[in-house]
């Protein structure tokens, strides 16, 4: 009886927590369960960028992600790369700051020189995949505004739909409608749109894994609704809380990363 | 003084015993297979020929790991159209060891250190400017050195110690496939003599980072050669045989890196002490010097950044210099300053690349530009097509003295 009790206060307070979650609300835990699960995390990682004539190019990498902040705040990314070839042994490091332009450097190991890159355009492409490094590492909660449109169900899974509307008028692209899935804050589907109103990416989450606890969508696809080019993105595996090193996004490693965290 | 050959083998056999040895170590086998052909459209080489460079060239990239030590031997072998002949060439082969806090690479490697694009004060490594010239790709711009680098990682700041027993120079551009200014056309008896291996002669090479306020700073030490030749001559009134050598060379710069100004800032300066010549009254030893540069890069748009440099060299001893360089012999300005622009555009899932680089000669009027266009056709196949076109300012200037040399390339690579 009182176990009974307890279950149906908590199921209250699920229901409740869920009802009175406002949109901004929603928006972050959908953030801190998609870019911050656990202290760190690792992934191999296998995109393919598919023209519309089915031309395949491939990207594999290994991805290693470290908080040094809260859940919405810094983070530093470290990607090795495996294919295709001519980018073999390059390395790429992100610094990213919610507040303020990343930092990126990058390795050229032809001629085993460090460089940092300007990229000030979050929107721009990642290695030329549909997805921009915005889709990779986040995109800053206070840049738009949120707003519940309605709840539906997607694909069995109840989810809340939001859309974020960009603030900034200079804003080169509109709003973009996500379905947030209550059960574990995942985004299972993205629409963008351009400020035409024209939907021009769709992004959906293919499928979650439980990782350590954390679920994980370990594959996903984003397509240009306007080109027909899509980009499908795998994990060849996953981990999280593998006790990354600080040291490792450095000048050093990025010559020359060690192998067990990135094999 | 060991060849290529040399390094290769004994490489190759140290890679094999610790694969056998081993069967724990892990191999792997890269490279490619490319063709380099150019097409000279202003003149002849001086020897007649069309082109600058035809050949085709495999590289394989052997790279075994066997706990803290790694082994990694790049090498390549190709086929000259334009002498007729076959090169080996050793481009790295390196034993590394790796510790908690600080490591150690021996043998042939690739360094590059400084903050500029084409444009060196503390990377004081040899070039090779006869392939950026020829339409080489660019890595081929750097040549690797014989020796041993120490990294050390205290914590509070990171160092690298380089020791280089056995002294690479640049290599110019040769007279047979260039135009080139030559002040003594007249003096054919010519020898050029090299720093012997000595532990005298040992470069050293100093480098320590650390981040400040989150801006990259690096200071830097070198002591060693001018890579670039000095003349001397038998008799300067009236001289009769000239002799290339290397003066000796101390540079002690810093630079700084970081974001700013919505984009990338670059600041970089170095002194330039000629060690033979330090009062400077020796007008065929380059005079002491104050170098610096100032760079900034930002992407304006998706996919498309510029690159904007100003870099200049001040003779510090200009006085001396010019009172007692011998007539007939071009005067040098006391400032060589220059400006450069780098334009980049990727297309189509940036498999396609538009690239300009250009050079403008503040002090000395003349120009390079070098467009390029690159396609990956697939993740293993790229081609690219660019050209070279020098011109402006002296005969004897920079890029001025290049201007019979514009001349198209092509490249074009299968990677594996």
């Amino acid at each position: 009886m009182k176990r009974l009790a307890l279950l149906l206060l908590f199921s209250a307070c699920l229901a409740v927590n869920a009802l009175a979650a406002s949109p901004e609300e929603i928006i972050q835990k959908s953030q801190t369960a998609f870019f911050y699960p656990g202290k760190d995390f690792k992934a191999r990682v296998m995109m393919k960028l598919i023209s519309p004539g089915g031309q395949e190019r491939v990207r594999e990498m290994t991805m290693l992600r470290l908080n040094t902040g809260a859940a919405g705040g810094e983070q530093k990314y470290f990607m090795y790369f495996f294919q295709p070839a001519e980018v073999k042994d390059m390395t790429f490091m992100v610094f990213k700051y919610p507040e303020k332009d990343d930092d990126r450097w990058l390795f050229v190991p032809a001629i085993n020189m460090v460089r940092r890159i300007a990229m000030q355009d979050k929107q721009a492409s990642f290695v030329g995949s549909d997805f921009t490094y915005e889709d990779v590492s986040g995109r800053d909660l206070a840049d738009d505004a949120h707003e519940l449109v309605r709840e539906e169900t997607l694909n069995g899974k109840a989810c809340f739909v939001i859309k974020s509307t960009p603030k900034a008028d200079s804003a080169s692209h509109g709003h973009k409608l996500s379905w947030v899935d209550k059960a574990t804050w995942l985004p299972m589907k993205e629409e963008y749109y351009d400020r035409t109103g024209r939907t021009v990416r769709l992004f959906t989450a293919d499928e979650v894994q439980m990782v350590k606890g954390f679920p994980t969508i370990t594959r996903r696809t984003m397509k240009n609704l306007q080109s027909g080019h899509r980009t499908e993105v795998s994990y060849a595996s996953q981990d999280y809380n593998i006790g990354l090193d600080p040291g490792l996004f450095s000048e050093r490693f990025l010559r020359q990363p060690p192998k067990k965290w990135i094999d | 003084m060991p060849t290529s050959r040399t390094w290769f083998a004994a490489l190759l056999a140290i890679s094999l015993l610790l694969s056998a040895e081993n069967s724990k170590a892990e191999l792997s086998l890269h490279g490619f297979i490319q063709g380099n052909y150019g097409l000279n459209t202003a003149s002849a080489n001086p020897e007649g020929k069309d082109s600058k460079l035809a050949e085709e060239r495999a590289q394989l990239k052997l790279e075994a790991d066997q706990g803290p030590w790694r082994l990694f031997v790049k090498t390549d072998l190709a086929w000259d159209h334009l002498d007729d002949q076959e090169k080996l060439e050793l481009r790295e082969g390196t034993l590394d060891y790796a510790a908690a806090s600080w490591d150690l690479k021996l043998g042939r490697q690739m360094l590059t250190w400084g903050l500029g694009d084409l444009v060196f004060i503390n990377d004081v490594f040899p070039k090779d400017y006869e392939a950026f010239f020829a339409g080489r790709p660019l890595e081929y711009l750097k040549k690797g050195v014989d020796g041993v680098k120490i990294g050390l990682y205290p914590g509070f700041a990171s160092f690298e110690v380089v020791a280089i027993p056995q002294f690479t120079a640049n290599h110019f551009p040769e007279a047979r496939r260039f135009w080139l200014y030559d002040p003594l056309p007249g003096v054919t008896n010519r020898q050029t003599v090299t720093p012997d291996s000595s532990l005298d002669h040992t470069e050293v090479a100093v480098r320590a980072y650390r981040d400040l306020a989150g801006f990259d700073l690096s200071l830097y030490g070198y002591r060693g050669f001018y890579r670039q030749p000095a003349m001397q001559l038998d008799n300067p009134a009236a001289p009769t045989q000239l002799t290339l050598w290397y003066p000796r060379l101390a540079v002690y710069g810093a630079s700084l890196q970081g974001s700013a100004l919505d984009g990338v800032v670059s600041l970089e300066g170095g002194y330039y002490d000629s060690r033979d010549d330090q009062g400077g009254s020796n007008p065929l030893i380059p005079n002491s010097q104050a170098r610096f540069l100032l760079g900034y890069q930002r992407q304006f748009w998706e996919d498309f950044t510029v690159g904007l440099q100003y870099y200049g060299e001040r003779m510090l001893d200009y006085g001396t210099y010019t009172a007692t360089l011998p007539p007939g012999l071009p005067v040098e300005k006391r400032l060589h300053d220059l400006v450069s622009v780098r334009l980049t555009q990727l297309l189509r899932h940036q498999t396609v690349k538009l690239s300009l680089f250009a050079f403008r000669g503040l002090s000395s009027g003349d120009y390079l530009v070098n467009p390029e266009i690159k396609y990956n056709l697939s993740d293993q196949v790229w081609v690219a097509l660019g050209a070279n076109i020098f011109g402006g300012g002296e005969p004897w200037s920079q890029f001025g003295q290049l201007d019979r040399n514009d001349s198209i390339y092509l490249q074009t690579r299968y990677e594996f």
